[in-house]
């Protein structure tokens, strides 16, 4: 032990560029093209993916604070294994709470709660920061990436669910008189509810970041 | 220590593995009990959701008490039957319909008729009976099946002539969001009221039809666009569950 080293602040600049940054310009999914797969899947409604995006945010930040307490003690050549195995109870940890006290929502993600086992973001943040760096920044660091994720994630859901179903968090938003069954002009479309439309809501999002971001821009 | 060595990667590995199943299975166990009563109470709702009696709105404060005496007031029997239409013994609510489905498929895959019956007497079929506001009865049946995910499940509710369909809601474990998933809504499960399951004196079931059913047609609905797989799922699921059942409705059908 140093002893005479000066403790650093709860929420120093670092602390908070590295809570800050991957929410804008180290961004999981738009810049470092992390965790794609499952911002696909529970866009589709609000709902899940809010809850979605909270159980990640959960999830990164204990499994960047456990890693990194761990991080002197854990053999190197089953490195992936212990972080795997950490992840993964984290992760039936909150499927199991959420069973018990969200039961409605946990029955609308089901996999997708499971699934978050194999998200890039995790990993990725465990192998190239919370292996490093002690277990504080790692913790924000992890619920930095959380957010992040969970943001775009509730954006594509906004639009996915506005214009695929008229609705949002399951309340209908575009007035009913204006649909086509009912002598409107209006009809949801229908393509925003597949796959592949949050694919090209996140392309959009992607864009409309690095026009404002120019130094995203690869050169 | 060497922390490279096999001993240590070994024990650091087993001691991992130890504690972390140790605070998985406290977590299971703690949470077990709320889970359990989460499930019993979304079973109630399903049944009462099927006849219309499931959720008034937002203004309930007590979500669980309010379908505990729900399902108390309007459920006034609950019964097994076997595969041939005779009752059984046992509790009706805790019979695991992913169990029957299992012998229903084991029923279908047998050629040898004898055998058939012989399982037939094997299964337990829970019967809900419904009695409404005006005192007719309505008998509620569950339903399970497979989709494209996972299984699904519902309950379909029959008018006293054991044909025409009271009612209908299902559920899944695993479809796709805002595809499969939409069997689960209302506007997917009111197309089933007052669709008939039998065509004469043999079971149709009732069939879902891509591209739309024509409104006059007694015995199809609207299969899901994008969720072909979960939808035809449902309508080998109803066309399982109701055959199993035949002998029971054959028997009390007028």
């Amino acid at each position: 032990m140093t002893g005479q080293k000066e403790k650093e602040p709860l929420f120093s600049t670092k602390i908070l560029r590295l809570l800050m940054t991957p929410i804008n310009k180290g961004n999981p999914i738009t810049v470092l093209v992390l965790g794609v797969c499952s911002s696909l899947a529970v866009t589709a409604k609000m709902k899940p993916a809010m809850v979605m995006a909270i159980s990640v945010i959960v999830v990164t930040g204990f499994a960047s604070f456990i890693i990194s307490l761990l991080r002197n003690t854990i053999p190197n050549r089953i490195r992936i294994i212990v972080q795997l195995v950490v992840v993964a109870a984290l992760v039936i940890l909150v499927d199991q709470v959420l069973r018990a006290y969200a039961y409605e929502v946990s029955k609308q993600l089901s996999v997708f709660v499971g699934l978050i086992i194999t998200n890039c973001i995790i990993m990725g943040r465990i192998e190239a920061f919370a292996l490093g760096n002690k277990p504080w920044p790692s913790f924000v660091d992890g619920i930095g990436n959380g957010i992040g994720y969970g943001l775009i994630l509730i954006l594509v859901a906004f639009f996915r669910e506005l214009l695929g179903s008229g609705t949002l968090f399951g309340y209908q938003v575009i007035p009913e008189n204006w649909y086509i069954a009912q002598g409107g002009f209006y009809e949801n479309n229908g393509l925003m509810i597949l796959p592949p439309m949050a694919l090209i809501m996140v392309g959009v999002i992607i864009w409309v970041q690095r026009s404002f971001n120019k130094q995203l821009i690869e050169k | 220590m060497n922390r490279n060595s096999n001993t240590y990667t070994f024990l650091y590995a087993a001691g991992l593995v130890v504690v972390v199943a140790s605070a998985l299975a406290i977590a299971t166990i703690g949470l077990k009990e709320p889970q359990e009563k989460n499930i019993a109470i979304e079973k109630k709702l399903n049944i009462l959701s099927t006849v219309g009696k499931g959720m008034p709105g937002d203004e309930i404060t007590d979500r669980d008490t309010y379908i505990e005496t729900q399902y108390d007031k309007y459920i006034v029997e609950s019964f097994i039957v076997d595969g041939c239409g005779e009752r059984k013994e046992g509790d009706a609510f805790r019979v695991n319909m992913k169990e029957e489905y299992d012998k229903i498929k084991t029923i279908k895959q047998t050629s040898d008729e004898a055998q058939q019956a012989a399982l037939r007497v094997n299964l337990t079929l829970p019967v809900f009976v419904y009695k409404d506001d005006d005192a007719r009865l309505k008998c509620i049946i569950p339903v399970y099946g497979t989709g494209l995910w996972g299984p699904l499940w519902g309950y379909v509710a029959l008018n006293d002539d054991f044909n025409t369909v009271y009612g209908a809601i299902f559920d899944h474990k695993g479809e796709t969001p805002g595809l499969g998933a939409e069997i689960a809504t209302q506007a997917f499960a009111k197309q089933f009221v007052g669709k008939q399951i039998f065509d004469g004196h043999t079971l149709t079931s009732i069939k879902v039809v891509k591209g739309g059913a024509p409104e006059t047609d007694l015995h199809g609905v609207d299969a899901i666009s994008g969720g072909t797989i979960t939808s035809r799922g449902v309508e080998d699921m109803l066309q399982d569950c109701l055959d199993a059942y035949e002998a029971f409705f054959t028997k009390n059908k007028k």
